[in-house]
């Protein structure tokens, strides 16, 4: 009898399998019934570029606590076939357990073999050996079966009923299954629900992106697919009748970005969301929302380039495009949220900003945190004021006149008696071309002067751990969650975080808060540590050490622990010194 | 409504003196004017060149954005607010090249929209170039050896793409053109109006003499609804007909196929953001 293999609290299971051949169902119906069992969830996804074959994998981290970043260990490996059994094995530790249809897998000796195939067949449907796997994780978990039955009921509702009750069938012969295992003591998962979970929001990165949009006000998306910047479009365009937005599938990212342009002159809300090269192409104008002054929300999902890159794998590579493209001088936002919280909350803020500025707002995120999935108590849906940043014009309106703070009041066309001007050329107070040059020192200051009240409104970063910890770690973007959790297994008295939600312009206070530490210490998922190079810029300080990774995967709560440590020990002054020092 | 109503005195012109887009601009001040289109009503959306000044000389909205975008920039106006009056303007640079796919992709929309293109068959505002619609052997300071490629037939495109209104007239024709103009104006669907244009400055060869001699206007037996027909029109040339070849009233509309203008036609400015909805929504994602 082997001994029992037991997990608890906080188990990673990967699923691997090949495209299209229901790896997704599974994972939908999995997290769908744990979440609904009361689980916390974080599943993250790794894919290739291919609708069918290649070999794709997601980790489902279930846990009796909030989790909200990728782990890199296997608890369970459930290979849905040989290919994904051997692609994954390496990332195995000897504690992991197999679960598997010994049938489907070879050379796996340690496995546990659970015959999916026979079970389905058994419930009167071949196809349904998913459907067992997925009953015998919940019977190793041990919570009820119904909530899986009521997500196959409606992830199969368009189907024959025969196939239906073959699946609910298979659902249980699995949870018999997995029951079993546990019972023969084979296998546990030590697992507590927390009943509040079951009522939990269910979301992933695009659809916090897509719903803080429509709370910001977006009643406008004109895109181009591009992934993974699609989700986002694809979640608008499910609830555009319902939520009243103008959806367009522009023929490229040109047009896109001169629609949400046009929409936003016209008093829409308007948001593009789109990749690196959709937003290449979007770059002129980004130009012309300077120059116009016309508000602009872009939602930026990263995916490793230059070029095509590797189109469904992650990185924060386009920070500095972001920052600089586009000719001319002019003021822009660029926010970057760290969690699907704050993917609602400043993409519902973006619309906010851009609004209020004038200016454009790029929305940067990434494959990894747009296709994560997970469980939130809530999200802030209070209104925000989406009004009183255009003015109904008089007669003598002009729509770049000279204001003290660079913000003229914004007129649309249709409101009120005054003539709503625009234009790419330099232009006089009216927006009509001028070549006077007097002017045109006037009109790039008046725009770039809006840079001090954005200054003044900029997002405070967030500090984790004590103000005067001796190193610290900054992070942008989608990597905040998972140094935050590194920072929490470490445990460090003198060791704090720092993210930037908002990573330009800066905020004020950033100077002071990176020349604190005698350690600063910047982790991004690039190759050139671009945000340690625009903070070194803008501060000064240098950061000591960057953790860069540019693989295309997301950073693991482990290999940032790993790396963390190793250089906290090298920074860790020797005992005597320390004794000077502490008395 | 008078034509001097959108008069902008004392405005400072970039065109030269006989250039075609003064004749432009008067037949389309007159065709508002008829039509007692409120300045207030009207946005010009305007590419790069010296086509898409026009709107800088006359009372209404302008954006006068990027060369070639014109009809993106229109089309996100009329989807955002039903209720103006949008005409995208420029010239065959900007529409046919640079905007080329932009022009295709909108007859296949069919926003409500005009779609003025000031044809002169050169760049003017880059200084002579060859443009799309440069008829062969036309020699620029960069096609020196004269123009090889065939010239793009904007007219044939847009009705193989089957687009709601087809038309093409001469700037030296007043009276024509603004019945053309008022025609394509109140069009309810996308409306191409190709504008022959003579460029005083940079095409000595398809001068106002030379149009004037080259096209004539359809006749009262050419039927506009007949695609065929308008097709074999629009593929002839030298002589050019002028007139209104193709009109296509059963495309369907382009806003009603929009979610928000569903049963309700007012601008996006003056509705609210839909937080009751969407808080349903996020119901719905705490359940299965
Ligand atoms: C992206 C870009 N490329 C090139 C130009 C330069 N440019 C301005 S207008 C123009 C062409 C002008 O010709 P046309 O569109 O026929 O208009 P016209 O001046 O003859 O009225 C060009 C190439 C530009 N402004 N932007």
């Amino acid at each position: 009898m082997p001994p029992i293999r037991e997990f608890s609290e906080d188990i990673a299971l990967v699923i691997g399998g090949e495209a299209g051949r229901g790896i997704q169902t599974v994972e939908q119906l999995l997290t769908i019934a744990l979440k609904l069992s009361g689980y916390h969830i974080f599943a993250t996804k790794e894919y290739m570029s291919r609708i069918r074959g290649g070999s794709n994998s997601t980790q489902i981290r279930i846990a009796s606590r909030p989790v909200s970043a990728g782990l890199g260990r296997i608890d369970l490996l459930l290979p849905l076939d040989q290919k994904a059994l051997e692609r994954l094995r390496p990332g195995l530790r000897p504690e992991s357990v197999i679960l598997g249809d010994a049938e489907v897998l070879s050379g796996a000796e340690d496995l546990i073999h659970i015959p999916f195939g026979q079970l389905a067949e058994q419930a009167g449907e071949r196809r349904a050996a998913n459907t067992v796997a997925v009953g015998v994780l919940l019977g190793l978990v041990g919570q009820g079966l119904e909530p899986l039955l009521a997500a196959l009921e409606q992830q199969f509702a368009d189907l024959d009923r025969s196939v239906i009750d073959a699946n609910l069938k298979a659902a249980r012969s699995g949870f018999e299954a997995g029951r079993n295992l546990v019972g023969e003591g084979r296998l546990a998962l030590c697992l507590q629900p927390t009943a509040a979970v079951a009522n939990d929001l269910f979301l992933t990165g695009s659809e916090a992106v897509a719903y803080g949009a429509i709370a910001g006000g977006c009643n406008f998306v004109s895109s181009y697919p591009m992934s993974p910047a699609t989700g986002a479009l694809l979640v608008l365009a499910r609830h555009a009748r319902e939520c009243g937005i103008v959806v367009e599938q522009a023929e490229d990212e040109i047009a896109a970005s001169n629609m949400a342009l046009g929409a936003w002159y016209a008093g829409a809300r308007a948001l593009v969301t789109t990749s690196g090269g959709g937003f290449d192409l979007m770059t002129e104008s980004l130009s012309l929302a300077g120059m116009t002054e016309t508000p602009l929300v872009i939602h930026l999902g990263q995916r490793p380039g230059p070029a095509t890159g590797l189109p469904t794998r992650t990185e924060q590579g386009d920070l500095e495009m972001a920052l600089y493209s586009g000719h001319g001088e002019y003021p822009r936002i660029l926010l970057a949220p760290g969690s699907h919280e704050q993917a609602f909350a400043l993409s519902r803020q973006a619309f906010d900003l851009a609004d209020r500025f004038q200016v454009p707002v790029i929305v940067l995120t990434d494959q990894y945190l747009l296709d994560a999935l997970t469980n939130l108590p809530a999200l802030d849906l209070e209104p925000l004021p989406v009004t009183g940043y255009t003015i109904e014009t008089g007669a003598d309106y002009r729509r770049y006149a000279i204001a003290e703070d660079g913000i003229s009041p914004r007129g649309i066309p249709g409101r009120g008696q005054g003539l709503v001007c625009v234009d790419s050329d330099e232009h006089d107070e009216d927006g009509h071309i001028s070549e006077d040059l007097a002017l045109r020192i006037r009109m790039v200051d008046k725009r770039l002067r809006k840079l001090v009240a954005m200054t003044e409104a900029a997002l405070p970063p967030e500090l984790d751990g004590h103000p005067h910890a001796d190193t610290l770690v900054v992070t942008w973007g989608s990597t905040c969650q998972i140094v935050r959790e590194a920072l929490r297994r470490l445990h460090e008295h003198d060791l704090a975080m720092l993210h930037f939600p908002q990573i330009y312009p800066l905020p004020k206070q950033t100077g002071d808060l990176l020349a604190r530490p005698r350690h600063l210490i910047v982790v991004e998922n690039n190759a050139t540590g671009q945000f340690a190079g625009l903070l070194q810029r803008h501060t000064g300080r240098r950061a000591d050490h960057r953790i860069l990774k540019y693989d295309g995967l997301p950073f693991t709560v482990e290999e940032l622990t790993k790396t963390l440590r190793g250089l906290l020990d090298r920074y860790r002054p020797d005992p005597m010194e320390c004794c000077d020092e502490c008395d | 409504m008078n034509a001097t109503d959108y008069d902008r005195p004392g405005v400072d012109m970039a065109w030269c003196p006989g250039c075609g887009n003064f004749a432009i601009l008067k037949i389309l001040k007159q065709a508002l004017a008829e039509l007692d289109i409120p300045p207030q009503r009207l946005v010009v959306a305007s590419g790069i060149g010296q086509a898409p000044k026009t709107p800088h000389y006359f009372q209404t909205h302008l954006f006068n954005g990027l060369h070639g975008r014109a009809l993106p920039v229109a089309t996100g106006i009329k989807a955002a607010n039903p209720e103006l009056l949008v005409i995208a303007q420029g010239g065959d640079g900007d529409m046919y090249g640079e905007g080329g796919n932009h022009f295709l992709h909108t007859v296949r929309r069919n926003p409500d929209l005009t779609h003025l293109v000031h044809n002169n068959m050169v760049y003017g505002l880059t200084k002579g170039q060859a443009s799309p619609t440069s008829l062969p052997g036309f020699v620029t300071p960069l096609q020196t050896e004269g123009v090889f490629q065939e010239p793009f037939n904007p007219l044939a495109a847009a009705i193989a793409l089957n687009a709601s209104f087809v038309a093409r007239t001469f700037a030296g024709a007043f009276e024509e053109s603004v019945a053309i103009f008022k025609q394509a104006l109140t069009h309810p669907g996308y409306a191409l109006v190709d504008i022959f244009q003579p460029c005083v400055t940079f095409n000595r060869v398809n001068t106002f003499q030379w149009f004037k001699e080259h096209s004539y206007f359809l006749g009262d037996n050419h039927n506009a609804e007949d695609r065929a027909q308008a097709f074999q029109r629009a593929i002839e040339s030298d002589p050019w007909p002028l007139g209104i070849f193709y009109r296509n009233p059963a495309r369907a509309d382009y806003i009603g196929h929009l979610a928000p203008f569903d049963g309700d036609r007012r601008p996006l400015h003056s509705r609210r953001p839909n937080l009751e909805a969407l808080a349903r929504v996020l119901q719905g994602k705490r359940a299965l």
